[in-house]
């Protein structure tokens, strides 16, 4: 009886180990895996969500394209073709020096506007651990207009630096799952020469977006910028309004096509955060697009 | 009672001993796409895959994140909307290995019969190969097309051009004693 029970249990043994198998060699080869912990990619879809910036920076050696277009209002009537008679233009160009630091100039028809920026991407949210991704920004802007020929007066009065304002900001966004991400955005902006009677030098404001995808290749996207610091009973004509925008993604390939609602016409922060004159709930909707091409020139193995 | 324990040290030690595995000590996982605009090819070299040359059990496990691509748009794209590695973090392969001879030395073909699971799905499928050992190493090489389709990865119509409906895999891997 003694012999019986461990040559049982050798036979059970035995049977354990073949039935085991194949499915044991993957679960080993699980365990010795190293924790997967990666970096969250594609919160956003573009540099820009609407008008705003994103967290993203283009990839190392990537550069970015990006042309975009805000018509007239929409409640121009058919008279203006629904805004599409006036419209006004951004063409940008964006290169990632590295995955994480990029560089930027752009120049907008509005004002006649140069801007330069420079982005690094400070924090990178993780699969498991650090939350959020955060990416500070810099930027420039230069007014050209008006010049001498559109008002000698006025253009022999402003000096270069007159023209000059900067912008400060950072993006805080998180990615909540693969289709929804959210960003928070504090905007400084300080403008050197205003009229001070009825604007700011310096003006304050928090971004709020989100996007929700709807399918693999298109998302919808919202964008609000809270102003924290406007000045109160403007006079007529002066007064201004939070930017506000709502969005559709489209992705093919290298392009990223965005067509947009939006009662600003700026597409650079010194427009956007002081300087949006219409009311998007009175229904001064500007109907817009961006696009952005990517192409990779350098950075190939 | 110390009969029980030799019995058991026995068997510990027959089941050590009969375990002929083998870890991968180097493994670079390759996919090309041939398609009409452009060719795309991305190395993956984080693989993990595990042989036992006792029972011919092979089992290998594929991080879709680590496909490197020249371009890393590209990249993004393919873990974000075709192998959604976000949801599907992982393709792996069980199976045995038939045809294969640890005394032989030189190249000889093998077979491996299994389930390969890619996006989620799972198929049966059989890939044929060569093994080589090299005193105590272990080489497998083999190149093998995955239909898109058939793990329903879907290229959207725009982009039909540009990725090719099979792709071409290409293993290579270095096995040493574990």
């Amino acid at each position: 009886m003694t012999m019986k029970k461990p040559a049982l249990l050798f036979l059970f043994l035995i049977l354990v180990q073949t039935l085991h198998g194949q499915d044991d060699l993957l679960a080993e080869l699980e365990k010795q895996d190293s924790v997967e912990n990666h970096y969250t990619f594609a919160t956003f879809k573009g540099s820009h969500i609407i008008n705003g910036q994103s967290v993203e920076t283009r990839r190392k050696g990537e550069l970015e394209f990006i042309f975009s277009h805000r018509f007239g209002l929409i409640n121009g009537g058919a008279y203006t073709l629904w805004g599409l008679d006036e419209s006004v233009t951004r063409l940008g160009l964006e290169y990632g020096l590295t995955d994480r630091f990029g560089v930027g100039v752009g120049r907008t028809s509005v004002d006649k506007t140069f801007d330069g920026y420079v982005r690094y991407k400070a924090l990178r949210q993780k699969d498991n651990g650090v939350p959020v991704t955060i990416t500070a920004m810099g930027t420039i802007t230069y007014k050209t207009s008006p010049n001498e020929d559109d008002d000698p007066v006025v253009a022999s009065q402003l000096t270069a630096q007159d023209r000059v304002a900067y912008v400060a900001q950072l993006m805080i966004a998180r990615k909540f799952n693969t289709k929804l991400s959210f960003q928070l955005n504090p905007i400084y902006v300080h403008r050197n020469t205003v009229d001070q009677d009825v604007e700011n030098n310096d003006d304050f404001a928090l971004g709020f977006a989100g996007r929700y995808k709807i399918t693999r290749s298109i998302a919808l996207s919202a964008e609000y910028t809270l102003r924290l610091n406007e000045k109160e009973n403007q006079p007529p004509g002066y007064e201004r309004y939070d930017a506000v925008g709502f969005g559709i993604d489209i992705e093919t390939g290298g392009h990223v096509f965005q067509l947009i609602f939006t009662n600003t016409l700026g597409m650079f922060e010194r427009y956007t955060v002081t300087e949006t004159f219409h009311n998007f709930f009175d229904g001064d909707i500007h109907f817009g697009f961006n696009i952005s091409r990517s192409f990779q020139i350098a950075g190939k193995k | 009672m110390k009969k029980y324990l030799f019995w058991l040290l026995l068997l510990v030690a027959t089941l050590n001993t009969s375990a002929q595995k083998y870890v991968l000590e180097n493994g670079v996982i390759i996919f090309f796409s041939e398609a009409a605009i452009e060719n795309i090819k991305a190395e993956n070299v984080k693989t993990g895959s595990m042989l036992n040359t006792q029972t011919g059990d092979l089992a290998f496990s594929v991080p879709i994140r680590e496909f490197q691509f020249e371009k890393k748009l590209m990249q993004e794209h393919f873990n974000e909307k075709y192998l959604e590695s976000e949801k599907f973090p992982k393709s792996t392969f069980t199976g045995k290995m038939t045809g294969f001879d640890n005394t032989v030395k030189g190249i000889q073909q093998v077979k491996a019969g299994g389930k390969l699971t890619i996006h989620g799905v799972t198929t049966a499928v059989e890939i044929s190969g060569t093994a080589e050992v090299q005193s105590n190493k272990i080489i497998l090489k083999s190149k093998f097309m995955v239909k898109l389709a058939d793990y329903n990865i879907k290229i959207p119509q725009l982009m039909w051009q540009n990725i090719a409906e099979q792709v071409e895999v290409t293993v290579d891997f270095t096995y040493k004693p574990q």
